[in-house]
């Protein structure tokens, strides 16, 4: 099999990260359950981290995988953190719909 | 071959992708969410990054996804439970999202991404590669992000529990 570095044009891993993220940016824009936009910003994170892994290998340096690396700490810990506030949330006002927490808007 | 392999799984990541935000029921959204992450691992086993594949399967679809299915189950959530938006919310944020793609490919075409030589060696996804890495340049931030475990962990136990009345 060929090597996928001189099959594919390292373009088209520009596009589709840009893709993903801006399919998590709408996520986080419409949907209201406060769940979803967690993983929707899972998905944003991910796809910074498919964007360095691509130029990671095609300039074939690994400096770039250890970032994605750290990336992947953060989230784990954004997402323990996250789901800890959402089920406190939840058991305040029995609903993880972020319209009903509109205590600090003007 | 690699060509249409990236393809394929560009085509299920976006699918998936879309349907993580489009589905009504939280549940198929985690299933979906856990489908895109396979398919990104597939990215990264194309791009030469083994070992991220496999800590990325791992670490998400192994610890994240459980834990998030773990959350939906607990809260109950489901079709029923899911609040009512409008239409013009949709619209306006699918505007928005467009847009901002857009822009953003638009500023990409008239950057001038310098050519790279495409490199011979495949083993730069290597666990001995990534781990000689980040045990020498990279050894005080990966100190550091244990703290920060340390730090998430004391966070949500304090966060997760009862409050004293």
């Amino acid at each position: 099999m060929e090597n996928t570095l001189q099959a594919v044009p390292q373009n088209w891993y520009l596009v589709l990260s840009t893709l993903l993220f801006c399919i998590g940016i709408m996520g986080v824009l419409f949907r209201r359950n406060a769940i979803i936009i967690l993983m929707c910003i899972e998905l944003m994170l991910n796809s910074v981290n498919l964007l360095l892994v691509s130029f990671s290998a095609y300039s074939g340096n690994s400096d770039g995988q250890v970032f994605v690396f750290f990336i992947m700490v953060v989230a784990a810990a954004e997402v323990a953190v996250g789901l800890a506030l959402l089920m406190s949330i939840y058991r305040n006002v029995a609903s993880t719909d972020i319209n009903v927490l509109n205590k600090l808007k003007w | 071959m690699s060509l249409y392999l990236f393809l394929t799984l560009a085509i299920l990541t976006i699918i998936s992708a879309l349907a993580v935000v489009f589905s009504k029921n939280p549940m198929y959204s985690v299933l979906w969410l856990i489908v895109c992450f396979f398919t990104i691992a597939g990215h990264y086993v194309l791009l030469n990054a083994q070992f991220l594949a496999i800590v990325h399967l791992i670490v998400y679809a192994g610890a994240i996804m459980v834990l998030f299915l773990f959350v939906v189950m607990l809260l109950n959530l489901n079709a029923d439970t899911e609040p009512h938006k409008s239409n013009l919310t949709k619209i306006a944020s699918a505007i928005a999202a467009g847009l901002f793609f857009v822009v953003l490919i638009a500023s990409m075409r008239a950057t001038e991404l310098g050519e790279f030589n495409l490199p011979n060696k495949t083993s730069i996804g290597f666990v001995e590669e990534v781990g000689k890495k980040l045990f020498t340049d990279f050894l005080l931030p990966f100190e550091i992000s244990s703290v920060l475990f340390l730090s998430a962990m004391i966070g949500s136990v304090l966060l997760a529990k009862k409050e004293k009345k």
